[in-house]
């Protein structure tokens, strides 16, 4: 694990293309050529519109999506060049967490057999590691999460189990994918804060796929703009979203409501 | 105010809704009463279905309810022995269908590819086999018997219940749920098994009920054309007897035929139930 | 001026086997001809159930107004029935809804379903001329009408589900959600699109909306809802520059998504509110950084907030 030099990215994707065939369509580029990397312990945004690939680059980046063409290097790692056995110990150094967790978690399964997935089996110990990881992302006492099934808790609560059964993976990277699009406003600060913390502690990587440019912009350390299956834009986030040079950049941010009041709208009435 | 898509099915809130169908109330009562008919019959010693009196072919009475054969055998202890024979054949080959039908189905759909081309190819040659040939090709290789019947019937049955299982582990395995296991590092089958057939089962166990009574409605076809050994007492065999004398003895035919319309549109009834019951897509009406 | 849609402590329950949920508790709200009004809440909040009652679309099964008072264009509409109410959808009041796909017929041609909506209203015109200018307002190609549904992108959807609302000529408009699930780029068009249809037709909006840079963009006048209750309204300037009700401000500060000294996020404590539950208090205490013994006793009456703009408010650190 450790034979990758320091300054070796933890996510390394080079080139990267893939293309959806479907019969009776034409054929969807969805991802076209792109490189990105993730850094150790940075916090990259992967921002765009709807059918801009960013979805697609994240599933392949999980090596849940093969690609066409390119390569996929997590800790130096090439995945591809990893046996399906291999495959399936080495990625779990990045796990997922998906924009609603009313179905990223088996509706079936309570909170313990959710963490229970994710540690090694050993009885009341699983228990109380479990416990912990809850009360660490704010499920406390987490003992009483324990038995909850995920439409008992509220979907802030959700994303939370989410994010502390990821936790029990012990990650270097997470991948997350528009996690704060199913959560009110009022709670998308306590779970950005999670994820803050959580960085601070555990130097936890973070490639955050996301439509919403306030928090790429407030969130992330770099960002890079995707349209059409292109990175059309990368830099510094606060420099990109607030003095985008791309005129696709400029016409994102141009587009998101200022949250200032309009002057005198002069509205017939 | 979104609801959840899915949800797991604590048994009360199952049970509150499976109580909210009326029909598949009355089904379940018939069906337990059905079964413990079948239980009690089956160890009850006193009284013998084959026992053979001089009233032969009398009409219903008081000293017998539903009248006698033309052997003079009693038709009411027939037709309760016959309970046995139904159920037993009916779960069974229910049981035997749907094992099959999962596994098959489960691996087809969630593998897809070549097996999925396979599995499928096959379950069409089931399918559009005619039971009544099919049967006769193993009566012909191995005779006579309940074994073969319900041999038949799984064979019949199990490309539904492969179908069923395909289509909804098809769409269960492209929900999230699926992918973030298997970033836990869970190996392929371990996700089949544990994350997708069992959100798959609900409509499979709705279809695997309906089965049972298809196997019913099969056994008495098969036992009425004599495709079953003669010395087991069915609804089938009872009916096929009577139809001999329709003309002199109408109970003899029509008692043990409501014994068979009953049970199949009671195991229909409850199969409706268990799936409306089971189905998450219902809760929220 | 007159108002188009007046709502007076308004309280409606929701009532299935065994469960009650109370969408709206208390909520007071107006729209004067021609305004833009704006309405806030996150989920819960009970500004979708809000939308659905303006329109007597709340399910009949399980809805019933408890108290309170709707009328829309001086009539009582509050005790209604389903006829009466076919007769007020449309004109005075139309609706667009965040998925456009879902209340268009998928196997109508868009133009047929503008021109039945045109014929219901004004049976005496000529439907085809008027399908052509209503399309040409939304800014959709007359090719548009021959395309069904699917085959247009969201943002072409919902100009057409606009068409189809305007085709009734509306005083009204109501609008829930209408670009939600739309990429931000669109989500500017559109709203430039209804803030042009506004001013050229003088009707009025109800613009409800999770997202408060949507509603300061559109809207005059703003209420903020909570748990079932308005419990902030007045000039969008004065409620968004000088919040009042602690639940605004929150609120507010959540939604800049900026970080404070420390890097962090500003957040709202606690949950969302429990709607099974009935409660005489302010539904914001468990999460209200200002609680006072009052509180959790009862609401307060609506009153000027203090140290702030013209708004009004209920909320007992500002009696």
């Amino acid at each position: 694990m450790t034979r990758a030099a320091m300054d070796e990215p933890i996510l390394r994707l080079e080139g990267i293309s893939k293309t959806f065939r479907r019969a009776g369509h034409a054929p969807l580029k969805a991802v076209d050529n792109v490189s990105l990397t993730v850094g150790r312990g940075e916090i990259v945004a992967l921002v765009g519109e709807s059918g801009s690939g960013k979805s697609t680059l994240g599933r392949i980046a999980l090596g849940l999506l093969a690609p066409d063409s390119g390569r996929v290097a997590l800790d130096g790692r090439v995945l591809g060049e990893l046996k399906s056995e291999e495959l399936r110990r080495a990625r779990v150094a990045m796990q997922p967490i998906f924009q609603d967790a009313s179905s990223s978690l088996n509706p079936r399964r309570s909170a313990r057999e959710l963490m229970a997935q994710a540690l090694p089996n050993a009885g009341a110990a699983t228990d109380r590691r479990a416990a912990e990881l809850l009360d660490r992302v704010g499920l406390s006492p987490g003992r009483d999460y324990l038995p909850r099934f995920p439409h008992e808790i509220s979907g802030g609560q959700r994303q939370r189990l989410a994010i502390a059964r990821a936790l029990a993976m012990n990650p270097r990277l997470i991948i997350a994918d528009e996690p704060l699009s199913g959560a009110d406003v009022s709670i998308r600060g306590q779970i950005l804060n999670l994820l803050l913390d959580i960085k601070e502690e555990r130097g936890v990587a973070y490639l955050m796929i996301t439509h919403d440019i306030s928090i790429a912009r407030h969130f992330a350390d770099r960002v890079a703009v995707m349209q059409r299956g292109v990175i059309v834009e990368t830099g510094p986030a606060a420099q990109v979203l607030t003095a985008p040079s791309h005129p696709y950049t400029q016409q994102l941010v141009a587009a998101v409501p200022e949250l200032a009041p309009p002057e005198s709208t002069g509205t017939a009435a | 105010m979104r609801r959840v898509r899915e949800r797991r099915l604590p048994i009360p809130r199952f049970l509150q809704r499976f109580l909210a169908y009326r029909a598949g109330l009355a089904a379940g009562a018939y069906v337990a009463l059905l079964t413990l008919v079948a239980i009690v019959t089956f160890f009850l010693t006193g009284i013998d279905p084959h026992h053979i009196t001089d009233n032969a072919m009398v009409a219903p009475s008081g000293s017998h309810l539903l009248g006698t054969d033309e052997l003079g055998r009693d038709l009411l202890t027939g037709i309760l022995w016959g309970s046995q024979v139904s159920l037993a054949v009916g779960v069974s080959a229910a049981v035997g269908a749907t094992v099959l039908g999962v596994l098959l189905g489960a691996a087809a759909g969630f593998y897809g590819g070549w097996l999925d081309l396979a599995v499928m190819r096959i379950a069409e040659m089931f399918q559009v086999v005619p039971s009544f040939i099919l049967a006769a090709v193993i009566v012909a290789l191995s005779g006579t018997g309940l074994t073969q019947v319900v041999a038949v019937i799984v064979l019949l049955a199990w490309p539904q219940i492969a179908r069923i299982t395909r289509g909804e582990v098809m769409r269960v395995k492209q929900l999230e749920f699926v992918d973030a296991v298997r970033c836990l590092g869970k190996k392929e089958w371990q996700i089949l098994a544990s994350e997708v057939v069992p959100n798959a089962m609900a409509p499979v166990l709705a279809a695997g009920t309906l089965v049972v009574a298809q196997a019913i409605l099969l056994e008495a076809s098969l036992s009425f054309l004599g495709l079953s050994s003669a010395d087991i007492v069915s609804w089938g065999r009872m009916l096929n007897a009577g139809q001999r004398f329709l003309f002199n003895a109408w109970w003899m035919s029509v008692f043990p035929g409501l014994a068979i319309f009953l049970t199949v549109l009671a195991f229909n009834l409850l199969g409706d139930a268990v799936g409306s019951a089971l189905n998450p897509r219902t809760i929220t009406r | 001026m007159a108002n188009i849609l007046e709502i007076e402590s308004l309280r409606l329950a929701y009532r299935t086997r065994g469960t009650v949920a109370y969408a709206m508790n208390d909520v007071t709200l107006h729209v004067a001809e021609g305004e833009a009004v704006g309405l806030v809440g996150e989920s819960g909040s009970g500004k979708s159930t809000l939308a659905r009652a303006t329109l007597g679309l709340a399910p009949r099964k399980i809805a019933t107004i408890e108290s309170g008072r709707i009328s829309i264009g001086g009539t009582d509409v509050t005790r209604f029935d389903e006829d009466q109410w076919q007769a007020m959808r449309g004109n005075p009041v139309a609706m667009v809804f965040q998925d456009p796909l879902s209340y268009m017929n998928p196997v109508m041609r868009v133009g047929k379903q503008i021109a039945e909506s045109v014929k219901q209203h004004a049976p005496g015109l000529q439907p085809a001329a008027r399908v052509a200018e209503l399309l040409s307002l939304v800014k959709l190609p007359p090719t548009a009408a021959d395309a069904y549904p699917h085959e247009l992108s969201g943002g072409m959807r919902q100009r057409a589900l606009l068409a189809v609302a305007l085709g009734c000529g509306p005083k009204l408009l109501v609008a829930d959600e209408p670009t939600t699930a739309l990429d931000v780029t669109t989500q500017a068009e559109i709203l430039a699109l209804i803030r042009e249809l506004r001013e050229r037709l003088g009707m009025a909006l109800l613009l409800i909306s999770h997202d408060l840079g949507i509603v300061a963009s559109a809207c005059e006048r703003i209420y903020v809802m909570y748990a079932g209750h308005t419990v902030e309204w007045g000039a969008t300037r004065d409620v968004f520059q000088r919040p009042a009700h602690p639940y605004t401000v929150g609120l507010l500060k959540a939604a800049q998504a900026a970080r404070n000294n420390e890097g962090r996020f500003a957040t709202i404590a606690g949950d969302p509110p429990n709607l099974s539950e009935l409660s005489t208090g302010c539904p914001f205490t468990p999460r209200c950084p200002l609680v006072r013994e009052e509180c959790p006793k009862a609401m307060p009456a609506p009153g000027p907030a203090r140290n702030a703009g013209a708004q009004t408010l209920r909320c007992w650190a500002h009696q």
